[in-house]
């Protein structure tokens, strides 16, 4: 697992004169040891429970601990299911969990709690089981505990139990132990027959035999996975490197067998088994560095999940999943929630409608307008009536049209599978003409002809090159996650490495896709003491504030009128029609006042990443021309390309051009990289050569993705190409060694001359060989 | 040679050992969280409820 590796820490643990004690993240000039008021009371209660040994193990990377301003409030209560005798249980995902500390602090910090009889997370999952006696409704406090200490949760889904459970991946292990007990045991018995000359005609036989003991069945069981692949690929007639590997051990356990039976020279069990377990320890090394990349897929998914406020007739509302909201029923959807169904909105309401159709600026509503599943509320809280049920949304339209889009795209042929389908083929025909050669020309008898056939099948049995691209792929796809980039496909490194074009969406994906506050020289204590009054909304512009000033403290007594804005005594801050002041055009600005003095404005926009120039301009420098396709008005989208230094640009692109734009593009005989966040951008992810989706992007998005940008910014996408691009030239030098090795082997073979003690020098070397190469993947 | 009648025996019988360990330990799910159970071995330094599996 160490291949794969955890994140690696950026700041050093522990406190340090630059970092904040808690998080680890970057002080602000004039902050002495904590960077926000968050993880000012997390240290303390930290510090409170007795658990400081956190802070001398932590190995997270910074800022990833810090408090949320708000969390999200989704209700866990109905989640938590009752057990006999009153005790309670929840399982939940905890994002953040990234260390063994945090393990430790997260187990610590529930147990401290006196009714949790237990607490137990897994590091691997990021799953933690706590139980509890008494009311379900505790499951709220113990989230809101450990959302204090910068750890975001949310509950445990079928689809994260889908990505943990993986029963493959278990069966894929079992083997790999069979396999590797059975080729030491026979190698035990291997090595008296190769090196016992003297050893008399009846002690051999019984060697023999024993080694058939052990060798046939963990050839007949470790070797199942291959045998089951292979039968599906002959089944579709297709050639494939598990069909060769199939062939060439049964072959040579059938061979072994016979030799066994007549007491011959040698027998090839050892190569046989030796070859299942190497072979099994690729893909086992696979399948985890697999396996993580879609546990953090489904992680992030789980804590977008959330669930709706139902409004029953009666007036009461209770917290319901998406789906069992029917059409017609009502829905309250709070200040800063985001859509997840289609409706008509019952009040006039503000909505930023970028991940849908790629606007920067929020839109306003009237009552009775049809609003889009997706949007994100920036006015007062509003009920809307549902139009749609979930499955027959809006989104589940996009859905629809992505998985269409991705039947388009076709399969595309890995390197390994490209390389088998030409080596399969003419190592069966070498191994045929040996045969032949033995029995038909040199009137050799055909046991003898039949050993040696099987010899030139062992030899070419594609140890190295079902390595070679397997061990690349494990040390790239864990140097790109540990640079924070998720690989989710199998095949994305090969396309990526391919990519030459870059289109990019602008809202989300080259700007922050979230307001920021614009700096006009605004004083730092007014800025201060209205950061301090934002910090008690959840309102997104009211967030952007308290983002911009995380050192404010939260003041105490404020008053929020909903839609309108925030009161403390004499102090005010919301919108300008609030404060008495002429309504602006966006509403994107926040005025604030205290007492008399003059009011202060604020306003926001979407910025540009700081990042997005350099990583245009370096994607340029790897050929890959960028491209800005927007779903935006055309003043933006233009003004942002210049920034961004792209010169080609689509303004007012709905999710059909894009994908068009992709197809266009492909029929040229380019191969685009996408990079886009919105549900907009979904189709066309799924369309092109190769997708990217950056952190942050909507559910649908990081679906449709390859590849998933976990760290803010765009800056890890080159240096993903390049990674890509150097994996993909070890991954050919690879094949290209086994290639020359099978040259260099295979006239041995055919000549009679393989003992298994060649055999399994060859193999052994040329693996070893192979995956030392692969080792130098990870470099950027 | 007759020592080997006994010796291959023992030495198989010690390797299925082994292998039965391996399987018992594959089972009862002690591969699933691999970093998790080696940081909290560095822990544990006060008394803490330990979790009913």
């Amino acid at each position: 697992m160490s291949l794969i590796g955890r994140t690696a820490p950026l700041a050093p643990a522990g406190v340090s004169a630059a970092s904040c004690a808690h998080c680890g993240g970057r002080l602000a000039p004039g902050q002495a040891r904590f960077c926000c008021t968050g993880c000012e009371g997390a240290h303390g209660l930290v510090a409170g429970l007795g658990l400081d040994a956190f802070y001398r193990r932590q190995e997270t990377e910074a800022g990833t601990l810090r408090p949320e301003t708000a969390a999200p409030a989704t209700d866990l209560a109905p989640f938590a299911s009752a057990e006999p005798d009153g005790v309670q249980r929840l399982d939940l995902v905890v994002s953040g969990l990234t260390c063994g500390a945090c393990v430790w602090l997260v187990e610590q910090a529930l147990a401290a709690e006196p009714d949790v009889l237990s607490a137990r997370a897994a590091l691997a999952t990021r799953r933690l089981s706590v139980t509890w006696r008494g009311e379900a409704a505790r499951a709220n406090d113990l989230a809101g505990l450990l959302a204090r200490l910068g750890f975001r949760t949310a509950p445990w889904s079928p689809a994260c139990l889908r990505a943990t459970e993986d029963a493959e991946g278990r069966a894929l292990t079992r083997a790999l132990g069979i396999a590797f007990f059975g080729s030491m045991n026979v190698m035990l018995v291997s090595v008296a027959v190769w090196v016992g000359g003297d050893m008399g005609e009846a002690t051999r036989h019984g060697l023999h035999w024993l080694a058939a003991l052990i060798g046939l069945p963990v050839v007949l069981v470790a070797g199942m996975p291959f045998y089951r692949s292979a039968w599906a690929a002959l089944r579709a007639g297709r050639p494939s490197m598990d069909m060769a590997v199939s062939l060439g051990v049964l072959a040579t356990a059938a061979m072994s067998l016979s030799e066994t039976w007549t007491n011959g020279p040698y027998t090839y069990f050892d190569g046989a088994t030796a070859l299942i377990a190497l072979l099994l320890a690729g893909r086992v090394l696979d399948r985890a560095a697999r396996r993580r990349a879609r546990q953090s897929v489904a992680e992030l998914l789980a804590l977008q999940e959330g669930v709706v406020t139902r409004l029953l007739p009666d007036g009461r509302s209770e917290a319901v999943p998406a789906e069992a909201i029917a059409a017609g029923e009502r829905v309250l959807v709070a200040a800063g929630e985001r859509l997840r169904l289609d409706g008509v909105s019952d009040d006039a309401t503000l909505l930023d409608a970028a991940a849908t159709t790629g606007e920067s600026l929020p839109r306003a509503f009237a009552a009775a307008d049809t609003l889009p599943a997706g949007a994100v509320n920036m006015g007062a809280a509003f009920t809307m009536t549902i139009s749609a049920a979930a499955k027959d949304g809006s989104l589940a339209a996009m859905a629809r049209l992505l998985e269409r889009a991705e039947q388009a795209k076709g399969r595309f042929v890995a390197l390994a599978d490209r390389a088998s389908r030409i080596y399969v083929p003419v190592a069966h025909a070498v191994a045929a003409a040996t045969f032949l050669l033995w029995w038909g020309v040199l009137d050799a008898p055909w046991q003898v002809a039949l050993v040696n056939a099987v010899c030139v099948l062992l030899i070419t049995c594609p140890c190295a090159l079902a390595l070679a691209v397997p061990a690349v792929q494990v040390v790239a796809v864990g140097a790109l996650f540990r640079r924070g980039v998720l690989v989710t496909s199998a095949t994305a490194l090969e396309r990526l490495a391919g990519a030459d074009h870059a289109v990019l969406d602008k809202t989300g994906t080259l700007t922050e896709g979230r307001p920021v506050l614009l700096p006009e020289g605004q004083d730092d204590t007014v800025l201060a003491r209205a950061a301090g009054l934002a910090r008690a909304s959840r309102h997104p512009l009211a967030q952007a504030l308290a983002r911009a000033c995380p050192e404010a403290p939260l003041v105490q007594g404020v008053r929020e009128v909903a839609g309108q804005g925030l009161e403390a005594g004499a102090a005010r801050l919301g919108s300008l029609a609030f404060l008495g002041l002429p309504a602006s055009s966006d509403g994107m600005t926040l005025a604030f006042r205290e007492g008399d003095a003059a009011p202060v404005l604020f306003r926001f926009a979407d910025r540009m990443r700081e990042d997005a120039p350099e990583a245009v301009a370096a994607l340029a420098a790897l050929g890959l021309k960028a491209e800005l396709l927007s779903g935006d008005g055309k003043g933006a989208v233009a003004a942002l390309a210049w920034q961004a230094g792209i010169a080609d640009w689509r303004a007012g692109a709905d999710p059909l051009d894009k994908q068009a734009r992709i197809a266009a593009l492909m029929a040229q005989g380019r191969h685009p990289l996408m990079v886009g966040d919105g549900i907009n951008d979904a189709a066309a992810l799924a369309a092109a050569h190769v997708s990217a989706s950056p952190a942050g992007a909507t559910d649908l998005a990081q679906t449709a993705a390859d590849l998933m940008l976990q760290r803010e910014g765009l800056a890890m996408l080159p240096a993903a190409v390049r990674i890509a691009r150097r994996a993909q030239a070890i991954a050919r030098q690879n094949i290209g060694f086994s290639v020359v090795y099978n040259v260099l082997a295979v006239p041995l073979a055919v000549a009679g001359l393989v003992t298994p003690l060649i055999a399994a020098l060859v193999m052994a070397s040329s693996s070893i060989i192979v995956v030392m190469n692969a080792l130098r993947a990870g470099k950027d | 040679m007759d020592i080997l009648v006994y010796l291959i025996p023992v030495s198989l019988l010690l390797g299925l050992v082994g292998l039965a360990g391996f399987l018992w330990a594959l089972r009862s799910r002690q591969y699933e969280d691999l970093d998790g159970a080696a940081a909290r071995i560095l822990f544990d330094d006060q008394p803490r409820k330990e979790s009913p599996k």
